[in-house]
């Protein structure tokens, strides 16, 4: 058995973070990617961002973490700042070098480019990094609630995903097995043309299908046999509650809108 | 005599229509508090008549009565209440996130309050001794352990009867053991009906009755003690015997003469004690 | 082929926080044409230790000697091909592996990439459908429409259809029925003698392990916990029980036979009906006296 697998990204944690209820965290999550818009000076950038510090470090969550969910989009924002750097043509210039001529201008905008793009990743992994995946799916559902009314299914839609999460250790134990498997009866995965390469992922590719398909036909009738007949009159033993500190947290962060929004019709 | 609680009458079932029968004219009953062992050779039926017992799959011929109510369509949201079903690969029946959402499934699909769950939920991980597990997801946990939170699952629902479709195939001798121990304690406490479906011939020993089948036919219905005397017979059709009834055919035929049938090693000691302390 | 792992230990993904050691100092010889059995508690490690023996797995610590081929941290064979087509591997529910449109076409999956020709491919074929156990009417179906059983024996020959000379067994049986069961041991151990085969069977099966292996191997936690001929190891009833394996059915009765009887049949993997008369005597001896 392989106990090492992290779905997602979550790290265990019983910090105020973590206990915030999941709907809480989305919302605040989904008005603080607007707001990160607004910012417009220094101040008001130093505002979010220690706010999304000050998250960080209420989460509890070791750093290190943080920094490898950050790991595929470094690039990317150290990309967007070169790019400002070098096209924008306002302000003093600062520096010349070679053929090129950098602006005071090109710098700010560089770096608030850049501190946005970094502010919208580190909170929404910490979303992530400190809800599980099952939660965010509860959210979801329960957030989704009212489209049920225009017969979107939503409970349907939640479970196929908390499934889903459900499996994908399962599958990916399977797609070891079945590989060293196959590796044993002369495929080589690793080495050779293409062409072949892409051949040997055949005897891979077909029993994990023949599996999931064997396993969702076992699952499916697990379920039914377990009373299973859709959303209608089910009960939910996973509760969502709004408590105290929600309702703190949603107050502060609707101090730190308005506070922006000061700072910003003062610039 | 106890009360009946599950019966088979004529029933022939195929999977297809121009299939084979997979199931032919069978017939047999199933009491309260009763522990009965289903065996047979691969494909001889054993897993369609669980299903059938579920309300999975319907008999093309005959009827099945369960609780004094017949197995139909409309009939199958309060039968699959009464009889719990376990199936053989430990991954494929657990559907929860973690442990206590798994045993919550059932009951979260026939509506009960949260509180009534978590009650259950207490009670029932600590009959099959998981309570520590609570929180943990399925991937963390052993053959042995997902079986035992799929029995507290079913156990939550309180069925009258609990079929095992092999449960113990995938599992090592000591999960088995357990597993067999904690459904052994279950029975005794809440007195239901259990159904093992198995090729393990320790668990054949422990039913109190014996359903064999061969190609779809009923072929024996008996205690365990008169199956296992017809040893050649049951070796035509593919199966085996428990090495004390073996011993103690060898030893008639070595000329002690053993007065009853032993079933398991302490009987057959006894047996040879009597005899040697007679003298 | 003899194989010898010297203090080989094996971790699962070193150097994190989730490192975890399958495998711990373990040594242990295996001479060429020795049937021997692994028996262990789940996650004691067995299905890691077979890893080892065709290169899927490359010891973290020690070295794994087979034949010619060295495995070790620092040196891997060059053909890991070659190592692969002379150490036949057959998995837990090896027919999951199955993956062709038809029988045959599986079957000849594994010595078509191994290199061997397809008239000699053709002659192994019909050698083996019959020494599996299967009908050459297969042969041209597809081996999802086989029964449970019949895919097991498909899965088998494709290995088998390699002409390994070591042969390793991960619970070959688990699912059978007890025929089917012993038909697949028996033919395995035909093979066996037969091809004078190294042969490594990992049971939960102490009556297998008795009636088959001429050397078993007890791991516990990843670590050598008994090695010797079944008689040695199914003797030593306590400490078995102190890792919670049992012994054979057989020679657990004869250990109660003494408690009860006060006199010892010493087990030499007689009979039962030697058991029996042996058994006859005590109480005959009673009963004249
Ligand atoms: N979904 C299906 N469609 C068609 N045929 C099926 C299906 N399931 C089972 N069968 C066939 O029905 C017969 C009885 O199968 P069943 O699963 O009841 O056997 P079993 O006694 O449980 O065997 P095992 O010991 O292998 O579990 C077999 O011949 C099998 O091939
Ligand atoms: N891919 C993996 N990653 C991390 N740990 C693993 C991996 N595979 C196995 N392990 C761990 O290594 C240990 C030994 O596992 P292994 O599969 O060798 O045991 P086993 O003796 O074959 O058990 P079983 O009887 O259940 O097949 C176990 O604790 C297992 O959880
Ligand atoms: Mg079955
Ligand atoms: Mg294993």
């Amino acid at each position: 058995m392989n106990n090492s697998l992290i779905i997602g990204q979550y790290v265990p944690g019983n910090s105020l973070v973590h206990r915030l209820d999941p709907r809480t965290k989305i919302t605040i999550i989904f008005f603080f990617v607007f707001i990160v818009f607004f910012a417009n000076n220094i101040a008001s950038y130093s505002l979010l961002t220690v706010f999304a510090l000050t998250c960080m470090f209420t989460s509890k969550v070791p750093i290190r973490f943080i920094i490898k969910g950050l790991t595929p989009v470094w690039f990317l924002i150290i990309f967007t700042f070169i790019l400002h750097l070098f096209v924008t043509r306002e302000g003093t210039v600062i520096l010349e070098f070679w053929i090129f001529e950098f602006y005071s201008g090109g710098l700010i905008q560089g770096i608030a480019i850049a501190l946005r793009f970094f502010l919208l990743i580190l909170v929404t992994s910490l979303l992530t990094l400190t809800t599980t995946p099952i939660e965010i799916t509860d959210a979801i559902e329960d957030m989704l609630h009212p489209l049920k009314r225009f017969k979107f299914p939503v409970h349907e839609l939640a479970l196929m995903m908390s499934i889903s999460l459900r499996f994908i250790p399962t599958l990916m134990q399977e797609t070891d097995k079945i590989s060293r498997a196959q590796a044993s009866r002369g495929v080589d995965f690793k080495t050779g043309p293409i062409k072949e390469r892409i051949k040997a992922v055949v005897p891979l590719l077909v029993p994990l299908f023949v599996s999931a398909f064997k396993r969702a036909e076992e699952l499916a009738m697990a379920m039914e046999a377990r009373g299973y007949q859709g959303g209608e009159g089910r009960s939910k033993l996973r509760e969502l509650k709004i408590e105290k500190r929600d309702i703190f947290i949603f107050i502060l962060f609707a101090i730190v809108v308005a506070a922006l929004l000061l700072i910003r019709s003062y610039s | 005599m106890s009360k009946k609680l599950v019966e088979f009458r004529n029933v022939s079932f195929r999977y297809d229509e121009d299939g084979p029968w997979v199931l032919k004219n069978c017939s047999f009953e199933i009491y309260e508090n009763e522990w009965v062992a289903i065996i047979g050779h691969n494909g001889s039926g054993k897993s369609t008549i669980a299903k059938l017992l579920n309300g999975l799959l319907f008999p093309q011929e005959g009827e099945i009565v369960i609780g004094g109510q017949q197995v139909n369509e409309e009939s199958i949201w309060s039968i699959r209440k009464e009889v719990g079903m376990v199936f053989q690969n430990p991954d494929n029946q657990f559907v929860g996130a973690t442990v206590q959402d798994d045993v919550a499934f059932g009951m979260e699909n026939r509506g009960v309050q949260r509180d009534e769950m978590q009650k259950r939920i207490t009670e029932t991980l600590s009959a099959v001794r998981m309570q520590d597990y609570r929180l943990t997801e399925p991937h963390r946990l052993s053959g042995g352990q997902k079986q035992r939170v799929a029995i507290a699952s079913v156990l939550a629902i309180s069925p009258k009867v609990l079929i095992l479709d092999e449960a113990t195939a995938m599992l090592d001798p000591s999960g088995r053991k357990e597993i067999m121990d904690t459904v052994g304690e279950i029975q005794e406490s809440s007195g239901l009906s259990l159904i093992t479906i198995t090729h393990d011939l320790q668990e054949v020993v422990q039913a109190d009755r014996v359903i064999v089948m061969n190609n779809g036919n009923k072929w024996r219905e008996a205690s365990p003690r008169e199956i296992f005397l017809e040893k050649d017979a049951l070796r035509t059709i593919g199966l085996d015997v428990p090495f004390v009834a073996i011993l103690a055919e060898e030893l008639k035929h070595a000329g002690v003469s053993l007065k009853s049938t032993p079933l398991n090693q302490e009987e057959l000691l006894e047996d040879l004690w009597i005899l040697h302390s007679r003298t | 082929m003899d194989i010898t792992f010297k203090n080989v230990t094996y971790i699962y993904q070193p150097n994190t926080p989730f490192s975890h050691k399958a495998i711990e100092d373990l040594s242990f010889q295996v001479e060429s044409g020795t049937f021997m059995a692994i028996i262990g508690h789940t996650g004691s490690g067995k299905s890691t230790l077979i890893q080892h023996l065709n290169g899927l797995s490359v010891p973290t610590d020690g070295e794994v000697v087979i034949g010619e081929y060295r495995l070790s941290k620092h040196d891997k064979p060059r053909d890991m091909k070659e190592l692969r087509s002379r150490v036949g591997v057959v998995f837990q529910y090896p027919e999951h592996q199955l993956f062709e449109e038809t029988v045959a076409k599986d079957i000849a999956f594994g010595p078509q990439n191994f290199g061997v020709n397809e008239a000699e491919i053709g002659q192994r074929i019909k050698e083996i459908i019959p020494a599996v156990g299967l009908n050459e009417t297969v042969l041209e179906r597809s081996p999802f429409d086989l029964s449970g059983g019949q895919m097991r024996r498909v899965a088998i020959a494709g290995v088998l259809a390699v002409k390994p000379d070591v042969l390793v067994l991960d619970e070959p049986t688990a699912g059978l029925d007890p025929r089917g069961q012993k038909e697949i041991m028996d033919m395995f151990y035909k093979l066996h003698k037969e091809q004078g085969l190294t042969t490594i069977l990992v049971t939960h099966s102490m009556e297998d392990a008795l009636k088959y292996a001429d050397q078993v191997l007890i791991l516990n936690k990843g670590t050598k916990f008994m090695e010797g001929t079944p008689l040695e190891v199914f003797n030593e009833k306590d400490a078995l029980q102190s890792v919670q394996l049992d012994v054979p059915e057989i020679v657990q009765f004869l250990n109660r036979f003494e408690e009860k009887f006060g006199q010892t049949i010493p087990f030499q993997k007689q009979s039962i009906k030697e058991i029996a008369q042996s058994i006859q005597q005590i109480i005959e001896g009673a009963e004249s006296r």
